[in-house]
């Protein structure tokens, strides 16, 4: 892939796309996309024990990046806004601290950020990011999920045809793929460990789906 | 069920995970003014529906969703390679292969048209 586009960081900065801060003002509170399913009283009121553990990762900053893997220049502004490098290699994932930055495809990344920094973030990239790119702040069109627990693997594997096996599923790699007849970007953050991302339109079938494919194991909420 | 290896993903995923996208390789014609009217509806809406090797074009729309090429044998379902969108297949039938194949096409056309002579030689 060859930049048609090769301007300097400077004259991408003077032809500024329209970056909006996304979020409500004080007085709306922002609601997650599984708001309606009052997590927070689950997990005071519910089981405490169980094979599968479930949290919403509420209201996260969700930035798509399309850029050039190719390009040095990019790359390097990517590590000086996020501190962190783009997973260049298919299927795999890079972290600091709160930031995390999925491979979807050759070209494209999902960046995690804390929901309160995603605008600034975005500004620091229209700001550092020279050449032909695309970053679209996605953040309410979808929410995170992460599944635990001793059971966790066999749930998942009622809902996905990837091979969960840790030889072929390790710690820190992404897949996007079929999940319960709808669509996920699964990463295993630990060996009994998943954060699903998922769209809004689909977190409450997800989420009823996760109740009752968890039944025979048991379900824990935290919050 | 097809076990079709993704090459932006690198790896095997299971065929409810793609869609097949019709025949690869259909060039756009250059100069869309300047074709006949024949020209053009064969671009648009004539394609290929050999038994045997077959270039088809798939996405990986549950995955990376970009697109790419398979030679893929439509008799056995047997996936020849994989290969990205803009490279050339490795795996294509043998001369003698293609030329009964164009002579198949010659002759087919030729039942509706009025020139014998491209049949037979
Ligand atoms: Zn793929």
């Amino acid at each position: 892939m060859s930049d048609l586009n090769t301007m300097t960081a400077a004259e991408s900065a003077a032809t500024k796309a329209a970056v909006m801060d996304q979020l409500p003002s004080s007085e709306i509170e922002g609601q997650s996309p599984l708001h309606h399913a009052d997590l927070l009283s689950l997990a005071t009121q519910g089981p405490s024990t169980g094979g599968i553990h479930f949290r919403e990762h509420k209201l996260l900053g969700h930035l798509t990046l399309r850029c050039n893997a190719e390009n040095a220049d990019q790359l390097a502004a990517v590590e000086r806004v996020l501190g962190v490098g783009l997973p260049i290699q298919p299927l795999t994932s890079n972290e600091s601290g709160d930031y995390s930055i999925r491979w979807l495809s050759p070209d494209e990344w999902l960046i995690l950020v804390p929901g309160l920094e995603a605008f600034e973030i975005e500004t620091k990239f229209r700001d550092e990011m020279p050449g032909h790119y695309s970053l679209v702040n996605s953040s309410g069109g979808s929410t995170v999920l992460e599944l635990s627990g001793e059971n966790v693997v066999e749930l998942l594997q009622k809902a996905t045809p990837i091979d969960l096996h840790l030889k072929a599923f390790p710690v820190g790699k992404v897949v996007s793929t079929l999940f319960a007849k709808s669509t996920t970007t699964m990463r295993r953050t630990g060996e009994q460990r998943f954060e699903l991302v998922v769209r809004r339109s689909f977190s409450d079938y997800i989420w009823l789906w996760i109740q009752d494919a968890s039944l025979e194991y048991g379900l824990v909420i935290e919050a | 069920m097809l076990h079709i290896y993704c090459p932006h993903c690198a790896e095997y995923r299971v065929e409810t995970e793609f869609h097949a996208a019709g025949q690869a390789h259909i060039a756009r014609p250059l100069d869309p003014e300047a074709c006949s009217d024949q020209e053009w509806g064969e671009y648009l809406f004539f394609r290929k529906n050999p038994r045997g090797l077959h270039h088809e074009l798939w996405v990986h729309a549950a995955g990376c969703r970009k697109f790419f090429n398979m030679t893929r044998d439509t008799q056995s379902y047997e996936i020849k390679e994989v290969y990205k969108v803009g490279e050339k297949p490795s795996v294509v039938d043998s001369p003698a292969q293609q030329k009964a194949m164009s002579m198949e096409t010659v002759s087919e056309e030729t039942v509706s048209g009025e020139n014998m002579s491209g049949a037979q030689s």
